[in-house]
């Protein structure tokens, strides 16, 4: 049996004396698309901080494919095949389409600190740059500026740079977050593309997004996990309800 | 070949300008101020490496560029007194190693911090060289400094670098190698993560570099040009002494740099060159010198943050669409009243430099502009208050003109689909 992609076992963090996360265990498949959903507040982004190594843990431990990835820096758990999008839009503002996505594919073809070879000359860097590009249609933007590109683009260009490594554990924070009806369809056909053969951690507000992207989704209240089940089994299951998707229909 | 041409048509330029410059400037002033043009070129762009490439303000600079020197004429001499077989040209390794060491040593300490921390750590270390250097005397040599006879190497192809002009070849030829070199590593897989890290560090974290050895490596091959620099000093001035590695040096290479602008890799360039020769024919001209670098960092500061190669860089969409001709007139005429309001307050800091520093020698009657003024009457004061004002007055009503012609470039562009 194949390790599980990411395994987290009874993760705690307390900013001071306040506990946001409050042990957390959960198990998610190779290749699943597993959703975390949960009412604001409920530390759905702090969690992932703590999986991808951004802030540090209170107490637990989170393997990576098998591995120990606790306490490790995010260069180190983004190396073993983990990389993360941003709940606010986290790129490289005044460098272009074509170097943001770049960077994000030179550590993962192994060039590393290289200060000796010409990176224009690099064809497989070229390749996976463009192609990455492609697929998240920016093309025609190739040139511009990360900063001036639309909120939607850059929503884009953030899931880009974030897939451009090839990790296998891909991590999305409120990918659609702000977008509109038609961006967000357009979004989540992207999110589907990329994550193919991948396994997706995504958080998400947006219902309609979660439940036809998931596999799995798991339930996160004032720190705790409260369900961890398929869509049709969250829908139904009553402390889901009540604790989330019931003050949902209610507003 | 024209292929060829085009791509290498800007260093093949270089190289030949670097060669005939001492064709066209003689004389032995021109020589000497190419050479420490070309010195504080490597020095400034080490110093962009930092600064521009990586976003690390460091005021310590001058610490690897002094340090490297002092080793440089310390080799020197060694080699002249053991007769060892190494001719001078190859002196600047020596530099550039003694700099890359100190920028490893040093930067394993500094660059664990980024921003305002790493600045403050750049400056206690720079403090610390500078109070060692008054103490360590035979290292620093004290006041008089460290001297060396650089004719008296081991020569090859008889080369004696006596006179002036052979020095000059030898500082341009490195020179031109460490402006290629520094070139050349902004497009590498490292370059393209120190703009990433300048952009946001955290991001770069996330695509899987460690920001601190990114800025470690970063300050470390700043630390080796900044120590190229440093020996080609010494061989230029066969004397090193204290100031090189003080924190005025260290604040000279970061005014170049910024005058220049720290966003274009040219503009470290333009910086040496415009700071070094207004360095040293202003200070001919006026003991006032150092206010006026003063005014013009403050000003650049305040009204032209991207130095002035992103100032000419503003304008490479406009040349390229042949557009010119709509913001030169306006430019002229807010030129002339700039020029004007200019020379007004040179005109009033040359008479309070005069009146506070030479008049109780020399009485306040001095040369202004060519013109006999006496400071200590009204006069002169009123007319440059006049001039400077009028000229303020007059550009500021005339700006308008050129908010509006850049208003008119800038819809043009669009039409165009250029922007």
């Amino acid at each position: 049996m194949t390790a599980a992609a990411l395994e987290l076992v009874d993760l705690h963090k307390s900013f001071g004396k306040t506990p946001i996360i409050r042990g957390v265990t959960l198990e998610i498949q190779q290749g699943e698309r597993h959703a975390i959903i949960g009412p604001n507040g409920a530390g759905k982004s702090t969690l992932f901080h703590l999986i991808s190594g951004r802030i540090p843990l209170t107490s637990g431990a989170i393997r990576l494919k098998g591995q120990d990835i606790t306490g490790q820096r995010p260069y180190e758990i983004n190396r073993r095949g983990l990389s993360r999008s941003f709940q606010v839009t986290n790129i490289f503002p005044r460098l272009s389409v074509y170097e943001n996505i770049r960077c994000g594919t030179l550590w993962s073809l192994g060039y590393r600190y290289a200060f000796w070879m010409g990176v224009d000359k690099l064809r497989d860097v070229r390749e996976r740059t463009e192609s990455v590009i492609e697929q998240i249609g920016m093309t025609a933007r190739r040139d511009s500026p990360a900063g001036v590109l639309t909120y939607a683009e850059q929503r884009a260009l953030e899931i880009g740079v974030s897939m451009a490594g090839g990790a296998d554990v891909l991590m999305l924070d409120e990918p659609t977050a702000g977008m509109s009806r038609s961006e967000t369809s357009r979004a989540v056909e992207l999110i589907r593309k990329v994550a193919q053969g991948k396994t997706l951690v995504i958080v998400e507000h947006d219902m309609g997004v979660v439940f036809g992207l998931a596999d799995r989704i798991s339930v996160l209240v004032y720190g705790q996990i409260i369900a961890t089940d398929s869509p049709e089994r969250i829908r139904g299951n009553p402390a889901v309800r009540e604790a989330y998707l019931g003050q949902a229909e209610g507003a | 070949m024209s292929d060829a041409l085009r791509r290498h048509g800007v260093w093949i330029g270089f190289a030949l300008l670097l060669a005939v410059l001492p064709r066209v400037f003689t004389s032995g002033t021109s020589l000497t101020m190419m050479s420490l043009m070309g010195i504080m070129m490597v020095f400034a762009l080490s110093y962009n490496m930092l600064l521009g490439q990586t976003g690390m303000l460091s005021f310590g600079h001058a610490v690897y560029y002094g340090l490297a020197g002092f080793i440089a004429i310390h080799a020197m001499r060694t080699f002249v007194a053991d007769k060892l077989p190494i001719p001078l040209p190859l002196v600047p390794i020596v530099g550039g190693l003694a700099g890359l060491a100190f920028g490893v040593v040093f930067g394993s300490v500094s660059t664990r911090r980024a921003g305002t921390a790493f600045a403050m750590i750049s400056l206690g270390l720079a403090e610390l060289v500078a109070a060692s250097s008054l103490v360590l005397r035979s290292f620093f040599g004290g006041e008089e400094g460290i001297t060396a006879d650089r004719s008296k190497l081991f020569r090859v192809f008889d080369l004696s670098f006596g006179p002036q002009v052979q020095v000059y070849y030898l500082i341009a030829v490195w020179t031109f190698v460490c402006v290629l070199a520094m070139y050349a590593i902004t497009r590498t897989p490292f370059g393209r993560m120190c703009n990433a890290v300048r952009e946001n560090p955290e991001r770069a974290e996330f695509v899987g570099y460690s920001t601190q050895t990114v800025r470690w490596i970063s300050f470390s091959l700043a630390g080796l040009f900044a120590g190229v620099a440093g020996a080609l000093a010494a061989i230029s001035f066969e004397i090193m002494n204290a100031l090189s590695v003080s924190a005025g040096q260290s604040g000279v290479v970061l005014l170049m740099t910024y005058i220049g602008g720290v966003g274009h890799f040219m503009g470290p360039i333009i910086g040496a060159v415009l700071i070094t020769a207004l360095q040293i024919s202003l200070s001919d001209i006026t003991g006032a010198w150092m206010l006026y670098f003063g005014l013009m960092f403050i000003l650049v500061v305040m009204f032209v943050p991207g130095g002035i190669a992103g100032w000419i860089m503003l304008h490479e969409p406009v040349v390229k669409a042949g557009l010119t001709g709509l913001l030169a007139v306006p430019y002229l005429t807010v030129a002339v009243p700039m020029a004007a309001s200019a020379l007004g307050l040179v005109g009033l800091v040359e008479l309070s430099h005069h009146m506070l520093v030479k008049a109780a020698t020399e009485g306040g009657k001095f040369r202004l502009f060519g013109v006999a003024v006496d400071g200590s009457s009204l006069v002169p004061w009123l007319v440059m208050v006049a001039i400077a004002a009028a000229g303020f007055l007059v550009a500021r009503a005339l700006w308008p003109r050129v908010t509006h012609a850049w208003g008119q470039v800038h819809d043009e562009l669009k039409r165009r689909g250029l922007r």
